[in-house]
């Protein structure tokens, strides 16, 4: 039974704080918006009907529960625990986050606003945003990095095909952040008609906790499946961090579980010795950014560091709050993964199992080979498997030195 | 009385001019703006990601940083300013994060000891106020908050709240730099907020010309003028002093003079 003092399920405080983390540190202009948001989240989630109408979306047009399937290839290869994948990649779109999207449309919707803007990275989330504008007939601009736009043009076309405005950010170093500064800046100057779709756990409150709430479909189904498939609880979640709103979807509805371990994998770039990474956690310190307290890659003198990943979608100098938090508590071990080391999961996972995965999701693959031996042949590892790896296949050809 | 007193204090409405710390040189564009007559002067800290800026005062921040402009760098400008004068006003503008970096008491009491009298921080809202409000006001200087048009009624005790020095009223929902609000909503804005607070109220965002800068001077206490300053800095690069002083001169002759000239 679960002692609600000791939960860690409790998280945000009223004003959004997680621990330390996470608080509205946005600009006055749009500090009356994040409050309306607040106030109508918390009506949506106690409406039985905005729930019904989101589960719906989730069955009939995300198509989920999402499976939960034993990858018995991987297992044999590793000789160590049980290896299960959480099938995200399955859903519409390909990734998970359309789950968050779902979610938030219907919130801009309930408060009356007419135009949707939304940052990506890799893309995936930028195609998901429009997707759902593109089912809800709201006009929709994505901001994206235009080095992202250069290496991800599948889901710049998608995006397109959806009827969304692509904007290329040319600013920094055209990435994830400095596409979600350009919004932050769309949005400031719209607030009074546009809702702005945050990709990932993070930003200012209510963001991480409605995206982490959004997502936590995937652990709830997967708590569920796993028991009913195994009558017990996996010992291991594995998940790969960017923003970290997959992992945070997985991990949540098991954080009161003792006997459920959990790694969060961020991406170790070149290399966490190196300047040229993205693990926010294992080679930064917390600060503030994109209106939330986090631990973030920055100088001595509080400036931020651009992040490096081969993967677009991890590719950003902060993680959200809660991660933040439950890195300090301990509740959630983070460890690093290098690009050479997820271009090699993403290889063994098409060769062995017949999945592309996403490179995000490779990067949690990735992790399998110095865990796996830890566990016993009864003992089960649930690896997130967040997203498809169709967008990524010029990046990999690329770094293989292959000609498509 | 404060030197932000006096600043507002002279019978007539003042002008507040902003430019980024590192870009050109800098020591020398502070001198011309205070030459050119400007009575209170923010110095703009560059962050890597400038969030609510347009892209003017973005590029500036780039300049600066490319330039190789720290911490260490601003706080000395501010006291090199301090020791040449005495008696302007001096604003530290910028994000959160080069703020509390090293630890909020830490930047409060460097920049009480270069002579600094207030402190503006575009990402910390009365809601997270105890991360850098409490430090700068133990340090004796003066938080002064941002008030927009989204600002409702039932938020302002909050906004005004431990705030000090002057009320700075953004007069558009946007970034710095684009566009202007019109007069109108502005003379309402400002009387709502002088209704409630005994704070001068100095307007910005979008003012570039000495016509606009009459215009609100006629209504609000101060004038805020940033991205026109920074354009001129990009176009003239180190040399940058004479032009500066020349647009100075000819917006604070508007400004001061706003209330003589209304038809």
């Amino acid at each position: 039974m679960t002692d609600l003092a000791n939960s860690f399920r409790t998280q945000p405080d009223e004003r959004g704080h997680f621990g330390q983390f996470g608080g509205r540190y946005v600009a006055e202009t749009l500090m009356p918006l994040i409050l309306d948001l607040e106030k109508e989240y918390r009506a949506a989630k106690a409406d039985p009907a905005f729930k019904a109408e989101f589960d719906s979306l989730m069955a009939h047009y995300v198509g989920r529960p999402s499976p939960l399937y034993f990858a018995e290839r991987l297992t044999e290869h590793f000789g160590g625990g049980q290896i299960w994948f959480k099938r995200e990649e399955l859903n519409h779109t390909g990734a998970h986050k359309i789950n968050n999207c779902i979610g938030q449309i219907l919130l801009a919707i309930r408060m009356g606003k007419t135009r949707i803007i939304a940052e990506t990275g890799a893309g995936q989330h930028g195609v998901a945003t429009a997707t759902v504008c593109a089912r809800f007939g709201l006009p929709c601009v994505i901001y994206m990095g235009s080095t992202d736009v250069a290496r991800q043009q599948p889901n710049v076309f998608r995006m397109k095909l959806l009827g969304a405005e692509v904007i290329p950010v040319e600013s920094g170093a055209k990435t994830l952040k400095d596409a979600m500064n350009e919004a932050m800046r769309d949005w400031v100057a719209n607030v009074h008609d546009t809702f702005y779709i945050i990709g990932t756990a993070a930003g200012p409150h209510p963001y991480p906790e409605l995206v982490r709430d959004f997502q936590s479909v995937i652990g709830k189904e997967a708590r569920a499946q796993m028991l009913e498939r195994t009558g017990k609880l996996p010992d291991l979640l594995l998940a790969a961090v960017g923003g970290g709103s997959n992992a945070i979807g997985l991990f949540h509805p098991f954080l009161d579980d003792p006997e459920v371990a959990m790694v969060g994998v961020e991406a170790g770039g070149h290399g966490v010795e190196t300047d040229k990474h993205a693990a926010s956690l294992t080679g930064g310190s917390p600060g503030v950014l994109h209106g939330n307290k986090t631990y973030l890659l920055q100088d001595e003198d509080g400036q931020i560091i651009e992040a490096h990943s081969i993967s677009a979608g991890l590719d950003y100098p902060g993680i959200g709050p809660e991660h933040s938090w439950l890195h300090d508590i301990g509740r959630v071990k983070y460890l690093p993964i290098n690009d050479d080391e997820a271009l090699e999961a993403f290889q063994l996972c098409c060769r062995l199992e017949g999945i592309i995965p996403a490179l995000e999701s490779a990067h949690a693959l990735a992790a399998l080979p110095k865990v796996a031996k830890e566990y016993g042949k009864d003992q089960m590892i649930l690896v997130n498997v967040s997203g498809r790896g169709d967008k990524d296949i010029f990046t990999v050809a690329d770094a293989l030195g292959a000609k498509i | 009385m404060s030197r932000f007193e006096s600043a507002f204090g002279k019978g007539r409405p003042a002008l507040v001019c902003f430019i980024t710390a590192g870009d050109g040189d800098t020591a020398a564009n502070l001198d011309a703006l205070v030459a050119g007559g400007a009575d209170v002067i923010e110095l703009g800290m560059p962050f890597t990601d400038p969030m609510a800026d347009g892209p003017a005062i973005q590029a500036a921040n780039l300049r600066a940083l490319a330039k190789g402009t720290t911490t260490a760098d601003i706080l000395a400008l501010a006291a090199g300013f301090r020791a040449r004068h005495p008696e302007v006003p001096l604003v530290l503008m910028g994000y959160a994060n080069p703020m509390i970096h090293r630890g909020a008491d830490w930047f409060a009491a460097e920049a009480a000891k270069a002579g600094v009298d207030g402190v503006i921080c575009v990402d910390i809202p009365p809601e997270e106020d105890a991360e850098l409000g409490p430090q700068l006001r133990a340090a004796g200087l003066n938080m002064i908050r941002l008030a927009t048009p989204t600002t409702d009624a039932a938020r302002l005790p909050a906004v005004l709240d431990g705030s000090g020095g002057f009320l700075y009223y953004v007069s558009v929902a946007g970034i710095t730099g684009k566009q202007q609000a019109a007069i109108d909503s502005i003379e309402q804005a400002v009387a709502r907020l002088k209704a409630s607070t005994d704070l001068p109220v100095a307007v910005g965002f979008g003012v570039r010309t000495p016509g606009q800068a009459e215009a609100i001077a006629r209504v609000a206490d101060g004038v805020v003028v940033g991205s026109a300053f920074i354009d001129i800095v990009a176009e003239h690069g180190e040399e940058a002093a004479a032009p500066l002083k020349e647009l100075t001169a000819a917006l604070a002759k508007a400004v001061h003079n706003a209330r003589e000239t209304v038809a």
